[in-house]
């Protein structure tokens, strides 16, 4: 099929960016998305243009790294898909389509569909984890986790830290992804010693960088793991007792 | 060359703990004064960062990614092996330090893997501590899984996304390291050269892979954790960015580099559906647990598979294999599919592809049971072939996974090159000629949390008050004027074909002859034509942008440039090796029923490849294999 591209074009951060019309030609139905991206930047380099910047790794919707706006929605038209895991079968010959970055003053453009976003890495660093110094774990049967627990931390867990749910909110909040983290954690027996401090930690590095939630909800439907908005209810929860109890991030 | 092995004496049951006494020890206050650069981020690197910042060292990590935790680890699905034998079915350290050999067909070090056995179950309680969810029973209890080469229940799983529970485990210790000053973290960076000067590692030459720079980092020790090569075949499972040139550029300083031709084909990947394909999709090897595979028995079959009857499909594996049935080591099950297909009985519309039916497990079992084992694999599979894995069988077909082969290293997990190391994937390390499934990750996390910190401080404590090499030396001068070079010559081509086209058509080359099947007029046709095609490249590439930029172009042409050297070692490595073991199939080497003939008389041994510069012929140093507690036989699966 061929189609329109309207791609957000940005040299870098401080430039003005813009949408740039491109014709894409014999893209097969099997095709990926992004295999998509990688046949116009083909067909851009063999006229000696520059390639439009776009990032992906794992291309198995796992590693987070892919993730652009199409049409207005984070990832894309499917639910519960990351844009690499998106195929072409989703659109007819002629369609056009727009892709442009990650919207948030948390994610700032780096170039064309390139974002930063090392502010989750920032979130993670403030108190993502539960402290276990390498060899000081006691044997893993020691800590029984009845099975229910342990498939709602691992939902939680599935979090791919990719910030459509970032890009989603009108507020540009990072509450879905901080959520999962510490709901994760906070809901694991391993994880009880740091509980409170852990969520002050989070959410105080969280508003450093991020807007505010005023629970919308759109994080979840764009999700491409689909975590449940109840990860922000155990985020908040804890932060309140955390801070009534007057933990506080030292 | 000489290559010491250092393997301790004494028992193999004993090695590890007698030269854990004997290492020397770094004292905690000096261990601070001592800097170590950790390369990468996936299983091996964020483990051993973490480890190390814990342990009071001042570490240093770079990463070409925007953030450690997309290290390809993350993709890893299936689960981690450990001789916890919570199933009471027999496992023991020793079993899987059997399996492991024998899986690997006699060609690891036996001291590594029982070594690697023996550190296994600490793993489990370690990422249980940091709240790893592995999958639990209803009692609360860990579950396992058994995988191919098994016949114990020994593998733990997060669902199927194993390798992300972990990686984000040791990346979250990682960054408390980070927090609490210990671990400096760097991302976006790439590592193109290792700075060399006496003999020893000083630091690397990377570029920011934003702006350009080109930069210096100076250390006591360099720690390579940068990953395995598949990707040198263009299309396999790894994550697109994974690449050689740590571990090449390394090479070319010196480091040898160890059975390059050992690659491990995974069966059950998608097979390719088109020409803009970029990579393939594994679907975890946990699925032949319930999955069966089949062909029909009739060549170039165009029914329906629900219209092909019984007596009609070929359970291959069940029939050559009955005692591992479906679950027969990687190297086995990829072939016979490859002979299925040669055969004209593969299925799909390119007939790429054998069918992996759950028909009957959905049967055994309810769909329910079925979901909460492989949903979110049946769901990837849905996503990428539109078609319901629920209702009609998979198509899978082997796939380039992973590179048992890599940098040469000691017990110490040191390369040729003092005070530089390599870990996990990188290192030729703990797999032979075939690693078992569920075993990269236990080996990854094995060196980085509970081997590595351990052995470097040998290597350092006699160093103590020694300064780090000062960037402006004039082994970093000459090391950055040679990445600049480098980069500046693969601008300069301004060719007409792009970089994809080249690596396609290496790609094409190395899958054709250095595959699944090698022989030796096809693997000195690969020689030839590997070096055709470089040539063409320096003349005919097309690098579009500048240096001082955000270019992935150029990121890829660097990385294509070392597959091409890599390529041509993997190849010159597969024909030496006159000799069938694991990965590696000489064609004249087989029995009549077509099975693998090793020659333990000549092979028992790791190739070890040095370069020579450029087109010259690399040399080549042998490490003999002793096997004093695994029988060595001819492996059967029968
Ligand atoms: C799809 C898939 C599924 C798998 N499933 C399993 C499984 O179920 N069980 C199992 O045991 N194994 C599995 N494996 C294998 C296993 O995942 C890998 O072998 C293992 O994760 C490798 O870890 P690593 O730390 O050595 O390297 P990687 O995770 O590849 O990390 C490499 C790191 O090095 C960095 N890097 C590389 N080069 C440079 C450079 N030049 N400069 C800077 N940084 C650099 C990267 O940024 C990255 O951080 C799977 C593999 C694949 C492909
Ligand atoms: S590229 Fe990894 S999630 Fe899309």
């Amino acid at each position: 099929m061929d189609l329109t591209l309207r791609i957000w074009r940005q040299p870098h951060h401080d430039a003005p960016g813009d949408f740039v019309r491109y014709q894409v030609t014999d893209v097969p139905r099997e095709a990926s998305f992004l295999e998509m991206l990688d046949l116009l930047n083909e067909q851009l380099m063999a006229r000696n243009e520059e390639p439009v910047v776009f990032e992906s790794d794992c291309r198995e919707g796992i590693c987070g790294t892919c993730g652009v706006m199409i049409d207005g929605r984070p990832h894309g038209p499917w639910q519960n898909t990351a844009t690499c895991q998106l195929h072409m079968r989703a659109y007819r010959d002629g369609d056009e389509i727009t892709v442009e970055p990650w919207r948030a003053a948390g994610f700032p453009v780096i170039k064309d569909l390139a974002v930063d976003r090392s502010a989750f890495d920032r979130i993670i660093e403030a108190g993502g984890y539960i402290s276990t110094p390498t060899g000081a774990a006691p044997d893993a049967n020691m800590i029984p986790v009845d099975k229910a627990t342990a498939d709602r931390a691992f939902e939680a867990a599935a979090c791919i830290g990719c910030g459509a749910c970032v890009a989603a909110c009108p507020n540009g909040a990072a509450q879905l992804f901080a959520g999962a983290k510490v709901a994760q954690l906070n809901m694991l027996p391993q994880g009880q010693p740091e509980r409170y401090q852990r969520a002050t930690e989070v959410v105080d590095t969280m508003e450093a960088f991020f807007g505010s939630c005023t629970n919308h909800g759109e994080c979840q439907a764009a999700c491409p793991k689909d975590i449940s908005v109840d990860v922000i209810a155990w985020l908040n929860r804890d932060y309140r007792k955390a801070k009534l109890s007057g933990a506080r991030a030292s | 060359m000489q290559l010491d092995a250092k393997v301790p004496e004494g028992p193999v049951e004993e090695k590890w703990d007698n030269h854990r006494f004997n290492l020397k020890l770094v004292n905690p206050n000096n261990k601070r004064r001592f800097s170590i650069l950790v390369v990468g981020t996936g299983l091996a690197g964020a483990s051993a960062a973490a480890s190390l910042g814990e342990l009071g060292y001042d570490v240093t990590v770079l990463t070409y990614h925007d953030s450690p935790r997309r290290a390809h680890s993350i993709a890893a699905q299936g689960g981690i092996n450990a001789a916890k034998n919570y199933r009471n079915d027999g496992d023991s350290i020793y079993r899987l330090f059997h399996d492991t050999v024998k899986g690997g067909d006699y060609r690891s070090r036996e001291a590594n893997v029982y070594r690697l056995a023996q550190v296994s179950n600490a793993i489990i309680d370690q990422a249980t501590a940091q709240g790893v969810p592995f999958a639990r029973e209803y009692g609360g209890l860990l579950d396992n899984r058994s995988f191919g080469g098994a016949q114990v229940s020994r593998t733990f799983y997060a669902r199927g996304q194993t390798g992300q529970q972990l990686l984000l485990g040791a990346y979250q210790a990682m960054m408390r390291q980070v927090h609490a000053g210990t671990v400096s973290l760097h991302n976006r960076i790439e590592v193109l050269d290792v700075v060399i000067h006496d003999g020893r590692a000083r630091g690397v030459i990377a570029r920011d892979l934003l702006t350009g720079e080109i930069l210096r980092y100076s250390a006591h020790a360099v720690v390579l954790a940068t990953g395995g090569y598949s990707n040198a075949f263009f299309l396999s499972t790894n994550a697109k960015m994974c690449n050689a040139t740590a571990i090449w550029r390394a090479h070319r300083k010196g480091a040898l580099m160890a059975n390059p031709c050992f690659t491990q084909i995974h069966p059950t990947c998608l097979p390719q559906s088109d020409e803009t394909q970029s990579k393939l999709t594994l679907m975890s090897e946990s699925l032949r647990n319930d999955g069966r595979v089949w062909v029909p028995q009739s060549h170039d079959e165009d029914r329906h598979p629900d219209d092909i009857p019984e007596s009609e499909r070929d359970y291959y594996l069940e029939r050559m294999y009955p005692a591992f049935g479906n679950l027969v080591p990687r190297d086995i099950a990829s072939r016979a599919a490859k002979r299925m297909i040669d055969e004209n009985r593969g299925v799909g519309p390119l007939k790429n592809g054998v069918y992996l039916d759950f028909a009957d497990a959905i049967a055994r079992l309810g769909t329910d049971r079925v979901a909460e084992r492989y949903g979110n694999l049946f769901d990837i599979y849905q996503r990428i072939t539109g078609e319901d894995p629920y209702k009609v069988p998979m198509r899978i077909y082997p796939a380039p996974h992973y590179t048992m082969g890599g940098l040469w290293v000691d017990y110490n997990l040191e390369t040729t090159i003092p005070s530089l190391y390599a870990i996990g994937e990188a290192n030729f390390s703990d797999h032979g000629a075939n690693r078992l499934g569920a075993s990269a990750l236990m080996q990854g996390l094995a060196d980085g949390y509970f081997v590595l910190p351990y052995t470097i401080g040998d290597g350092l404590a006699p160093r103590l008050g020694e300064q780090p090499l000062p960037t402006d030396h004039e082994a970093f001068e000459e090391a950055a004027a040679q990445v600049r070079g480098r980069i500046e010559g693969l601008l300069a081509v301004n060719g007409s074909r792009t970089v994809d086209w080249f690596h396609r058509q290496l790609g094409r080359i190395l899958w054709d002859h250095c595959g699944m099947s090698r022989n030796q007029p096809g693997l000195e046709k690969a020689i030839t034509e590997i070096k055709a095609l470089r040539e063409e490249f320096y003349t005919d590439v097309n690098v579009t942008g500048q240096n001082e930029d955000y270019n992935q172009a150029l990121e890829k042409a660097g990385r294509v440039q070392d597959f091409f050297e890599l390529g041509e070692l993997m190849c010159r490595d597969a024909l030496y090796r006159e000799e069938s073991c694991g990965g590696h199939f000489r064609e004249e080497h087989q029995t009549d029923d077509g099975e693998a003939l090793r020659d333990d008389d000549r092979f028992a041994h790791v190739a070890a490849w040095g370069w020579n510069g450029h087109g010259e012929e690399p040399s080549l140093t042998v490490e003999p294999l002793q096997f004093e507690h695994v029988t060595i036989a001819t492996r059967s699966y029968k």
